[in-house]
């Protein structure tokens, strides 16, 4: 008899046989609720799939390549590949350096239950939960409006530039939690290692704790950029051009980068909105 | 070097490089530095916020904020339609999101085995990264058609509920997810002692491991709502009414948020154009908007930190 076995007839002689079927029933329930969600996933990609792979598989070159037109059969998406694009190149390079500096600084220097750090941190989980169309009043009131000659001086301030700024800083608050998380897994004997040796704070910090954190702050990144592409609403705030535009589908023009701009978020916003015509993604 | 001799060891020794001190200073005001931009961007957020809606609020007729909808392009402020709007379709997603969250959570924390939560917990996580606009467009042109219309037939194709639904999807991840960690949170000890005196597993659920994580569930459920009220794309997509909206309470019609409110104003024009009070209404509702969110982000904040405490 194995123990597998023995374990049921204990279990049996203890419940005398019988089911306990509320409980089967409950656990029933919150398992169809599990599955629920995971279906709901399942569709809605399935559900892309399949609409998106018919535009795909049939002009797979100019849809990537295109300009936006008013035909549905022939318009691309090129400048809203071209404007995500520019948005993660602002994101990686602001929102990525002083997320991942913050957040050593709350780890690592900030004295443990000290003020200013406690502050900060309770001021940083608020950041995160500000609504993304608030970052774009942000965007609006000062990288278009008061910056408008430096980020945009043809476009009212309406550029990619205001846009990758306004992105930064509403996925900065996401990049310092997930790296501030990362940096805590850090087990203390390595930092203790380092001291012991004589090494200073940033040189520990730097030669072995960021290393070690590495991956986890690379995943926090990481997810921290697919928001900043996904996000759309602060865009629309900042101004991108939901109409038709020509030209911009130059992915290096560094000058056009204060022009007006588009991204693939505001496209499928744009196109949504246009019955009959959707049906791309 | 001499090695034989004892090497007397002064405090200068001891003080180390010069340089090295240096950079250890620069250092660690850099990154003061970049931590406190945190507190810059809030005290933008407010500024930006604050001086556009004192101009709305010293200078709108009180009148118009009470009117028969959200027109602002025709200087109609009405702020219970849009008020009214979120408070439904923030209603209509958690209706969706605390059973499916929740369930999911307790099947996760307290049934799964190792094994089939290391494959579903992540699977769920993925939910969190769809961009809301795709969800928008799903709600649209799936849930909308699919399911609003064909179990309420006089549903409109534009819909708060479809949008609701929309949203409520995107936030069963992020009630899941804080849901089950509060769950796994509450003691083994506590379980154990419940089984030991003989309960079953589903008392030892319901009347053991939900009262004592009961307010990390809360926290849940409020990051939740403030994550719905603050959900912009889904109901611009899927709610419709984008120019405006007439004072409504029917889910199964079009209707307008406070966030779409805002996104609509900005939508497609170079300029945010219209009455002379347009523009700054758009800061109002985003002050709102802010206000709201806060009071519930610091309220979730207070209950996580009582679990903490409590364990």
């Amino acid at each position: 008899m194995g123990p597998g076995a023995a374990a049921d007839r204990v279990r049996r002689s203890i419940t005398g046989g019988e089911r306990d079927i509320a409980g089967t029933a409950f656990m029933l329930t919150v398992l169809v609720a599990l599955l629920t969600s995971v279906v709901i996933l399942a569709v809605l990609v399935l559900d892309m799939v399949n609409r998106g792979g018919a535009v795909l598989t049939d002009r797979l070159g100019d849809f990537l390549t295109g300009s936006m037109s008013s035909q549905p059969d022939a318009s691309g998406i090129v400048q809203g590949l071209r404007g995500t694009f520019w948005i993660g190149v602002f994101t990686v390079a602001i929102a990525f350096p002083l997320g991942i500096a913050a957040a050593t600084y709350l780890e690592e220097y900030a004295p443990r239950g000290s003020r200013v750090a406690r502050v900060i941190d309770v001021n940083i989980r608020n950041l995160a939960g500000v609504p993304s169309v608030v970052y774009g009043i942000l965007g609006l009131t000062f990288f278009v409006k008061a910056l408008g000659d430096v980020t945009g001086p043809d476009a009212n301030g309406r550029s990619v530039v205001s846009a990758g700024l306004t992105l930064a800083i509403l996925v900065l608050p996401i990049v310092i939690i997930t790296s501030a998380e990362a940096l805590r897994a850090v087990p203390r004997g390595i930092r203790e290692a380092g001291f012991g040796v004589g090494a200073t704070r940033w040189e520990v910090t730097r030669h072995h704790v960021l290393p070690y954190a590495a991956p986890g702050i690379l995943t926090g990144t990481v997810l921290a950029l697919a928001r900043s592409l996904g996000e759309a609403a602060p865009l629309i705030l900042v101004g991108a051009t939901t109409g038709f535009m020509t030209g911009g589908d130059e992915f290096a023009n560094l000058a056009a980068l204060r022009e007006r701009f588009t991204a693939l978020p505001i496209i499928i916003t744009t196109w949504a909105g246009r019955p009959g015509e959707g049906g791309r993604r | 070097m001499e090695l034989t001799g004892r090497t007397r060891i002064t405090v200068s020794d001891l003080r180390g490089d010069p340089r090295r001190t240096r950079t250890e200073k620069l250092v660690r005001y850099a990154l003061f530095a970049a931590a406190a931009t945190s507190i810059v961007i809030s005290a933008a957020i407010v500024l930006s916020l604050a001086g556009e809606t004192w101009t709305f609020v010293s200078q709108v007729e009180l009148a118009s904020l009470w009117t028969d909808g959200w027109f602002p392009r025709r200087g109609m402020y009405d702020v219970k339609t849009i008020v009214a709007g979120s408070v439904l379709v923030s209603a209509v997603a958690m209706a969706v999101a605390v059973p499916l969250g929740l369930g999911a959570a307790i099947y996760l924390a307290e049934y799964a085995s190792p094994r089939v939560r290391k494959v579903l917990k992540p699977t769920l996580e993925i939910l969190a990264g769809i961009p809301s606009v795709v969800l928008g467009f799903f709600a649209l042109s799936f849930i909308s058609p699919q399911i609003v219309q064909r179990f309420f037939t006089d549903a409109t194709a534009f819909s708060m509920a479809a949008a609701g639904i929309g949203v409520g999807i995107l936030v069963v991840p992020l009630m899941a997810t804080i849901s089950e960690d509060a769950l796994r949170s509450v003691p083994v000890a506590l379980r154990e002692a419940s089984t030991g005196i003989g309960a079953r597993k589903i008392t030892t659920t319901v009347r053991v491991v939900i009262p004592a994580a009961v307010s990390g569930l809360v926290a849940a459920f409020i990051v939740a709502v403030s994550r719905a009220i603050g959900e912009t794309m889904v109901v611009f997509i899927a709610a419709g009414a984008t120019g405006g909206a007439l004072f409504s309470l029917d889910v199964f019609g079009p209707g307008q948020t406070m966030t779409a409110a805002m996104a609509s104003q900005a939508a497609g024009t170079d300029q945010v154009r219209g009455e002379a009070l347009t523009f700054q209404s758009l800061f109002f509702v985003g002050m709102l908007l802010f206000l709201f969110t806060f009071a519930l982000n610091l309220s979730a904040d207070h209950f996580v930190r009582r679990v903490r405490q409590a364990y």
